[in-house]
């Protein structure tokens, strides 16, 4: 191929401003493999909690508040639709209108699922739930259970707050124009997004579902 | 106009977003902590010459060599090739102008320093003294030291390595210039990408087990205590399971370098390219398989530690394709001894014997004599300081004058290297025999019986410091006004970064260059370094 | 196990000067096979580069060239050392299985490891500091168990070694073969005192040892101080056959299979004798009520494997 060609193909000498999709898109898909493996090191954990005490973590299961939990679910999946409509509607000119109302709407729905869990830990706490010499359920693995129920809940918070921030800022950039906001890096927003989404699907039936079907 | 000279004030360093200087930046940060952690290493070498604690109490001695690990693993090692010589050449190997993030590896050196800085910060508090693998409970119940600041550090700088391995992972699979096929990518580049999916996928477990480790120790919650029903053992799983990849963090860059150094100055191309690039992959992936080697006789099940053993020696086995490759390479070359040459050579003899020490250790019945002895220790320094130090020193002599324009004096370069070598099979081969007559280590008092090969590795020692001092003098003399100007392709390699300038312009290249036909197109029948008549030692063009 | 096969056992082979158990032996002889096999790949590769190096020197005059792919040289060298790993980790496993399955009639020791000290205990009741006396040609068991944090019991002239770990019992075994005595060392870093954390393994003749044991102090035997405490923690309240408590009966526990509340079922063993006393909800017995109290902080850790020894040994109704 002839040198111009070839230099059009590769970003860095195309001469434009716009790196291709696939650069950003690739980091973030990199990102998140390092994350699973983040909050891989807690399954483990979690795995060897079950498998050693079963009855305890049954038990403690049993005390996490399941309506709440669920709630939190839905908020957290329809999140996920929302932010998936407002990237459809940044890349169509016919809907690119509504895109800043959507972001803003993701993050609102982010925001409810913290103050719902706050809420819940708040609850857990006046039931003595926290891991400690307060803690009152006398079941062997019950602790561990807890501990690692609010150390898992509250890393994700942390990662849900960040989306939350982030998303908010392109949220209002793109409600302002800003040429730092175009579609691409929403979709790479959108993706982180459903990554903390996912880990949640993980996370809801481990501490939430574990023997409740008596 | 070079990088270099491309602005001249602090700032335009300390917000560069250009991928050499930034690998600059990490060189000199290194250097830093590189002789920090000796400085440590030397006064436990200097305490140990005799079996009495005679230098330092049993606190202090517990603490240095434990800052002597945190400081040379996670600010020395892990960083050294990847982030100094991998930043500077992977953009320049594959044609491109930087990485993908630029400022991704910006806020990487910062989030580096950051954690440097806090891990120092601990030490001037007085230091932690749980080794720099932190075993529970005894790092969560018992020690006095500073834990929690020390392992904020490590998790900070943990970050950093994470997002250069991102950074690396998406620069080579997205901006390798066009027809620039994986199999047509320097072992370098092939090394230092297995390195970065390790980065990737491994650091993440550490971080989240220093978490659960502060968390441990500042609210007395966990799952390392026995008195919640919690299990020791799960903290060396979790441990181990980012460690021992990160010792592949720390070998496979060193690798990669030899498979750039020795069919340079073997003017061969390298031998079995195709199986090179596969054992480093083979490497990479085994090598998440059997952190349980470490802990044959912590109370792991037999059967865990069967199927650990097993996939042990299997790593071991595109290891030895790779020195094969390395050897095999050097038939019917045209060989030449330059600085860069004798640490590469020196890098697969010691690393070989490393490896075959690691044999050993993976041999259950063997290391249930050897756990925790100094032949452990000594199998160990021979892959990381004989293999990867070395190998990093070979690095930095041949790409040298790239990095820099200038060429240092080869003559105290060899003698340096030679210095290197000896001074360290002094220092570290009778550790194998303290360990093999039943020498534990983290001891700072011995038995009087062990003195003997103590002193030797002692003296040793002091033959090692000063081979590792006198590139100090060397490197700074050739950076003088008036030094010796090195031309863009002084060795005659190939490589893209052999055919832009030394030092090259701020954007790497005037326009997308070519790749080459061939990866390593050396002929040994037409060596141009050795036939005047071809253009000598400083002849600018390169060989295609 | 015999006492004279062992003796020549011991002379035919050793690596080191004191190769003093029956497994020392057949370390060194790997050991020995694998240094032999590991320096004629270090020096191959080290004289090979070496040759290389000076015949293919620049300047000297000899024939060179590019080389060729060669695919038998490199399957060759991929699969030899591949088919000589498999053998050298099938001979070292065969030998650690041995490690973990000590003869029935091995003699019972108790070990508790702290910073920085070792305490031992004879079944018989005697106790022992930084020292063990063993008698040779029988086998012992240790069983082990730490009360802070993980050291590791490590002998030198047997060629062994093992982590001790809070919360578990870990386990040890050795048949002496030499007479003496041998450094005893903690090989697990374990705080300021790690390196001073010595001992000494006093091997005897079997007659020696016996008049040895008797001699210490007049105490309790082991399962004779178990019972005491048996009764003075108020085991025997819920446990003995008349009490009005719905409580297992204890009678050949170690060893038996136990079937548990979930639907699993295991072989008791030391560490879940430990685990009932000090975490009693962790497996409960089928058909019985979750409601044995904890004795963690009651029950020390020489309590617990004085019970155990009780339990192995004593009468219990």
């Amino acid at each position: 191929m002839n040198a111009n060609a070839a230099a059009r193909e590769h970003p860095h000498y195309a001469g434009g401003r716009e790196p291709p999709r696939e650069i950003g898109q690739l980091g973030m898909w990199v990102f998140i493999a390092s994350e699973i493996l983040f909050f891989g090191g807690l399954f483990v954990a979690y795995v060897y909690g079950r498998s050693h005490w079963p009855n305890g973590f049954a038990q403690a299961s049993r005390h996490t508040d399941v309506v709440l939990g669920t709630l939190n679910t839905g908020v957290l999946l329809t999140s996920s639709a929302v932010i998936a409509l407002a990237v459809a509607c940044a890349e169509s000119p016919a809907f690119r209108r509504w895109t800043a109302r959507l972001l803003w709407l993701t993050a609102a729905l982010g925001v409810i699922f913290i103050v719902v869990k706050g809420m819940e830990y708040r609850k857990e706490w006046h039931e003595h739930l926290f891991p400690g010499p307060g803690f009152e359920l006398d079941a062997g693995g019950a602790q561990l259970f807890f501990m690692l129920y609010f150390v898992m809940t509250a890393l994700h918070a942390l990662h849900l707050a960040i989306g939350i921030v982030g998303v908010s800022l392109f949220a209002w950039a793109t409600g302002q124009a800003k040429s730092w906001a175009p579609p691409r890096r929403i979709d790479i927003m959108a993706l982180y997004w459903h990554f903390v989404d996912v880990v949640w699907i993980f996370l809801y039936p481990l501490l939430y579902l574990v023997e409740r079907h008596s | 106009m070079s990088y270099l000279e491309d602005g001249l004030t602090l700032r335009s360093w300390f917000f560069t977003t250009d991928h050499k200087r930034i690998a600059i930046l990490y060189a000199i940060a290194i250097t830093g902590f590189f002789f920090i952690g000796g400085a440590a290493a030397t006064l436990i070498r200097l305490e140990l010459a005799t079996p009495a604690g005679d230098l330092v109490s049993h606190d202090t001695y517990n603490r240095l060599f434990t800052a002597h690990g945190v400081i040379m693993v996670w600010l020395f090692l892990i960083p050294s090739i990847p982030s100094v010589l991998g930043n500077f050449l992977i953009p320049l190997m594959i044609g491109a102008r930087d990485l993908a993030f630029p400022r991704l590896n910006l806020l990487s050196w910062y989030l580096y320093i950051a954690g440097g800085l806090i891990i120092l910060a601990s030490l001037f508090l007085g230091g932690v003294d749980t080794g720099w693998t932190f075993y529970t409970p005894y790092s969560t119940m018992f020690s006095n030291s500073w834990v929690a600041v020390t392992l904020t550090g490590v998790f900070v700088t943990g970050f950093s390595s994470i997002l250069t391995g991102l950074n690396f992972i998406v620069t080579v699979h997205t901006l390798r210039t066009p027809g620039m096929g994986w199999f047509k990518l320097p072992l370098f580049v092939w090394a230092i990408y297995a390195t970065s999916v390790i980065l990737v996928l491994a650091t993440p477990v550490l971080a989240i087990t220093t978490l659960l480790v502060i968390a441990e120790r500042l609210w007395q919650i966990g799952v390392f205590d026995p008195a919640y029903g919690g299990d020791p053992l799960l903290f060396q799983h979790l441990f181990w399971f980012y460690s021992h990849p990160a010792v592949y963090i720390m070998v496979l860059p060193a690798m990669g370098v030899a498979s750039e150094i020795i069919p340079c100055f073997a003017r061969q191309r390298i031998f079995g390219y195709r199986f090179m690039a596969y054992a480093i992959l083979g490497i990479a992936s085994i090598g998440f398989l059997v952190w349980g080697h470490h802990m044959f006789v912590s109370g792991q099940s037999v059967a865990a530690s069967m199927v650990f053993s097993l996939l042990s020696f299997m790593v071991a086995i595109p290891s030895s394709i790779k020195v094969f490759n390395w050897t095999a390479t050097l038939y019917r070359g045209s060989i030449h001894f330059d600085a860069p040459m004798l640490y590469a050579l020196g890098f697969v003899g010691l690393f070989t014997v490393g490896g075959l020490t690691g044999l050993v250790l993976a041999s259950l019945s063997l290391d249930v004599h050897l756990t925790d002895t100094y032949f452990v220790v000594s199998h160990f320094h021979y892959i990381m300081v004989g293999g990867s130090v070395m190998a990093y020193f070979g690095g930095l002599h041949f790409w040298w004058p790239k990095i820099t324009g200038r060429m240092y004096a080869d003559t105290w370069a060899r003698i340096a290297a030679v210095l290197i070598f000896l001074g360290f099979n002094l220092t570290f081969f009778p550790q194998y025999l303290l360990g093999v007559q039943g020498m534990p280590r983290r001891y700072h008092t011995y038995p009087p019986e062990f003195q003997v090969l103590n002193l030797l590795s002692s003296s040793g020692a002091v033959v090692l410091a000063v081979g590792y001092l006198l590139p100090l003098f060397y490197f700074a003399w050739s950076l003088r006004p008036g030094g010796r100007i090195a031309g863009a392709n002084p060795f005659h390699a190939t490589g893209l970064e052999w055919t832009t300038p030394s030092p090259p312009p701020k954007d790497n290249f005037e326009q997308l260059p070519e790749p080459p036909q061939e990866v390593y197109g050396y002929d040994p029948a037409k060596d141009p370094r050795h036939d005047p008549a071809r253009g000598g030692a400083m002849a600018a063009e390169p060989v295609r | 196990m015999n006492g004279d096969a062992d003796a020549r056992l011991s002379s035919s082979f050793r690596l080191l000067e004191q190769s003093a158990s029956t497994i020392a032996q057949r370390t060194d002889l790997l050991f020995t096979a694998m240094l032999v096999l590991c320096g004629v790949m270090a020096l191959g590769v080290c004289l090979t580069i070496l040759v290389f190096a000076v015949r293919y020197r620049h300047g000297a005059k000899v024939e060179r060239g590019n080389i060729g792919r060669h695919l038998g040289l490199e399957i060759g060298w991929t699969l030899v050392p591949l088919v000589l790993f498999i053998g050298l980790f099938t001979w070292a496993a065969h030998d650690f299985t041995q490690l973990y399955r000590p003869p029935a009639n091995a003699l019972p020791v108790y070990v508790v490891a702290k910073q920085w000290m070792w305490k031992l205990q004879h079944r018989n009741g005697r106790r022992e500091i930084n020292e063990l006396h063993v008698p040779l040609g029988q086998p012992v068991r240790l069983v082990m168990t730490s009360q802070d944090a993980i050291h590791s019991f490590y002998v030198p002239a047997f060629r062994l070694k093992q982590d001790v770990v809070p919360g578990r019992y870990t386990g040890l075994w050795f048949t002496a073969t030499q007479l003496g005595e041998f450094r005893l060392f903690c090989a697990e870093y374990c705080g300021s005192e790690h390196s001073q954390m010595m001992g000494r393994i006093v091997v005897m003749q079997p007659a020696e040892y016996a008049r040895w044991l008797g001699s210490g102090a007049e105490q309790p035997s082991l399962a004779q101080y178990g019972f005491a405490r048996f009764r003075e923690l108020g085991c025997s309240g819920c446990h003995a056959a008349g009490s009005t408590v719905h409580a297992p009966s204890l009678r050949g526990l170690l060893g038996r299979t136990v079937h548990l509340q979930d639907g699993r079922s295991l072989v008791a063993d030391e560490n879940y004798v430990r685990d009932s006393i000090l975490l009693p909800r962790k497996d409960v017995v089928a058909g019985f009520e979750p409601v044995m109290p904890s004795f963690t902080g009651q029950a020390s850790e020489e309590d617990i494997q004085a019970l155990i020894a009780y339990l192995r040994e004593g009468a219990i109704e």
